[in-house]
């Protein structure tokens, strides 16, 4: 817990403490990615449902806070909640399907892939509702005393026009870290765990498995729907491919499965990693071979790798021994 | 015709069977490209996500033969096929089983890790480009009455029949055939007779890629290769392999067909864009109602 409280203190300053530019983008990248990758690792690190498709979660609560602002008018600060707990329902049903249907492991793992490519074809296939494949541009607001009615701060005060998103996916990052520290300490979390270490003996158990796995697959897209709401506001903007594509499925599982799967701190660890990788070799690489895409997944993609081989724990299992080694005793990291 | 509150457009026979000629020789492409896949999870149990990539190398392979060598795409076979056994190989022996552990949710993200490095690695070195093998005979063909096929597209269903024909020859009448056939049926046993699994499972992971590395040779002339041309492919063999049940070479050309036909039937009365997504909607429900498929056996709650 004092960790924790180091950590969110540092991240709250750190805009102050680098000034604005290159670094707090990086920061706010990295807060970005550990939300994602937090949403998976609620249904993948505990409860074990490895999802290849979390961009169904990412595009709806990005769709849904778009199209409610977009066609209706409703405030944003109305249309987030709407955009969470539509995305909530959206888990529930893919679950439900899913898991009713016994579907575990690789299966699992396809069916949600088919989902997020089949709300990527409604997407594109729809435009009188979605706009098509042209994706939905939201108005600018440029009136200076609007920025927080409509949840836009390009044209706040200037420390509000540099930092606003900044904390705003910090604000975000923080509360699914509390709400997935909370849940590891429920009744249900432990459930949760039961099930991904041995669905039938956790049944055997009592443990109504289905009703937990559904759980927990509502909570991860609730998540995911959060970095949806966020995306569109910073950006203004979505499109099928960049909400449902399989990009955002597949930085939403890199980040736990590195920073180390099932632990609160692990995405955000992860997430810092890579990027923190990723931003060095861009730096070094890239500019000797000039500016050339894919070096940073290439990179991320090897990590991957390598984590899996060799850290199942991933960085916070590491961290965790090394501690150990280093006090000699089994201090909790 | 009314469907679900929706307008369908009405067809003349001919034109609806032409839709369905034309998604016959679609649905060649994706059996082959399925084919593979079918083969290495019917051995190892591995959905194999970098199958997609390996398929793009396999036609950046085929397109610089051409344009370096002036190979033409279906001679080309003759290099790229060999390649991609040995690639595969190794990949599995020292790379995928290696890093796996033996356990099937960790081998599905050692694949994806894979494909992302081969798929941006190609992005890197590549770019982003999209690169067309031209040949002179790529307009000809032959008028079948209600469609127009070309010969590339003769010679990737003749392409795909054949390589099923001889895939099927090859593990029933060899002994590497009835060996991983063996691993397939029962690991430990096979180990017990004196198979070498690690060495089976490298084999079978090899045969998939030459398979998908053959199917990079008959895809060539018709599609431009880009470094994210594997995805277009990928789900749609995940779906053909699922449907025609997973391990089964019938199931994949049977599946392959059917997808094939159905995907331009879709295209032909939902239009170009919503068309696309019977087949995502085939897959679910195949995954979720009959998980085994058409013809597989083993239960899809694994």
């Amino acid at each position: 817990m004092a960790g924790w409280l180091i950590i969110a203190l540092a991240l709250a300053l750190a805009p102050l403490a680098l000034g604005s530019g290159r670094w707090v983008e990086f920061l706010e990248l990295t807060l970005f990615v550990a939300v994602l990758g937090q949403g998976w690792n609620v249904l993948g690190g505990y409860g074990g449902q490895y999802s290849f498709g979390n961009a169904v979660f990412f595009g709806t609560g990005a769709y849904v806070q778009a199209l409610l602002q977009y066609r209706f008018g409703i405030s944003p600060w109305i249309s987030l909640w709407f955009a969470i707990a539509g995305t909530a329902a959206v888990g529930a049903a893919i679950g439900w399907l899913s898991f009713r249907y016994g579907l575990r492991g690789s299966y699992f793992a396809l069916i949600t892939l088919a989902f997020a490519e089949a709300f990527h074809v409604l997407a594109r296939s729809f435009p009188s509702i979605t706009e098509g494949g042209r994706g939905v541009q939201l108005a600018l607001n440029q009136d200076p005393d609007r920025a927080l009615a409509t949840f836009q701060f390009n044209f706040a005060g200037s420390f509000l026009a540099e930092n606003g998103f900044y904390y705003t996916i910090l604000a975000v990052f923080l509360a699914s870290a509390f709400a997935t520290w909370r849940m590891e300490r429920t009744r249900f979390g432990a459930q949760l765990i039961a099930v991904r270490e041995n669905e039938d003996a956790a049944q055997a158990l009592g443990i109504d498995a289905f009703r937990v796995k559904l759980g927990a697959i509502s909570i991860s897209a609730a998540i995911t729907a959060a970095a949806g709401v966020y995306y569109v506001q910073k950006y203004l903007f979505i499109e099928p491919g960049i909400a449902f594509g399989t990009s955002k499925s597949v930085e939403a599982l890199f980040a736990p499965i590195i920073g180390g799967l099932g632990t609160v701190v692990g995405p955000l660890l992860g997430s810092f990693f890579i990027h923190g990788v990723g931003e060095a070799a861009k730096a070094t690489i890239g500019q000797a071979l000039g500016d050339r895409p894919g070096v940073d997944l290439i990179l991320f993609g090897t990590i991957l790798i390598l984590v899996l081989a060799f850290l199942p724990r991933g960085l916070a299992g590491l961290w965790a021994a090394l501690w150990r080694r280093l006090t000699g005793g089994d201090g909790n990291a | 015709m009314e469907f679900f509150g929706l307008t369908l457009p009405s067809y003349g026979w001919e034109t609806v069977l032409g839709s369905a000629v034309s998604g016959v020789f679609l649905g060649a492409i994706y059996a082959l490209v399925a084919l593979g896949l079918t083969l290495i999870y019917g051995v190892l149990h591995i959905i194999n996500f970098a199958h997609g990539a390996l398929l793009m190398l396999g036609m950046y392979g085929v397109f610089f033969l051409w344009k370096l060598a002036g190979i033409d795409p279906y001679l080309a076979m003759l290099i790229v096929v060999p390649g991609g056994f040995a690639l595969g190989y190794l990949l599995q022996r020292f790379v995928i089983g290696k890093a796996s552990h033996g356990r099937d949710e960790i081998i599905l993200l050692v694949t994806l890790g894979l494909s992302i490095v081969i798929e941006n690695g190609a992005l890197f070195f590549f770019s982003a480009t999209e690169r067309s093998v031209l040949v002179p005979y790529d307009l000809d063909g032959i008028d079948l009455g209600v469609t127009y096929a070309v010969w590339p597209e003769i010679a990737a269903l003749a392409g795909s029949l054949a390589i099923t024909g001889a895939l099927w020859l090859f593990m029933m009448r060899t002994d590497t055939g009835r060996a991983i056939r063996a691993v397939a049926r029962e690991r430990r046993g096979a180990q017990l007779v004196g198979i070498n699994v690690d060495h089976i499972f490298a084999v079978t992971f090899g045969l998939g890629t030459a398979i998908v590395a053959a199917a990079a040779s008959l895809l060539a002339p018709t599609y431009p290769v880009h470094p994210q041309i594997g995805n277009l492919f990928v789900l749609i063999a995940f779906t053909v392999v699922v449907l025609g049940g997973m391990g089964s070479f019938v199931g994949a050309l049977v599946g392959g067909f059917l997808i094939g036909i159905t995907e331009q039937l879709g295209r032909l009365y939902m239009g170009e864009s919503l068309g696309v997504i019977t087949v995502s909607v085939i897959f679910i429900l195949v995954l979720l109602l009959r998980p085994t498929g058409l013809f597989g056996q083993r239960s899809g709650q694994g």
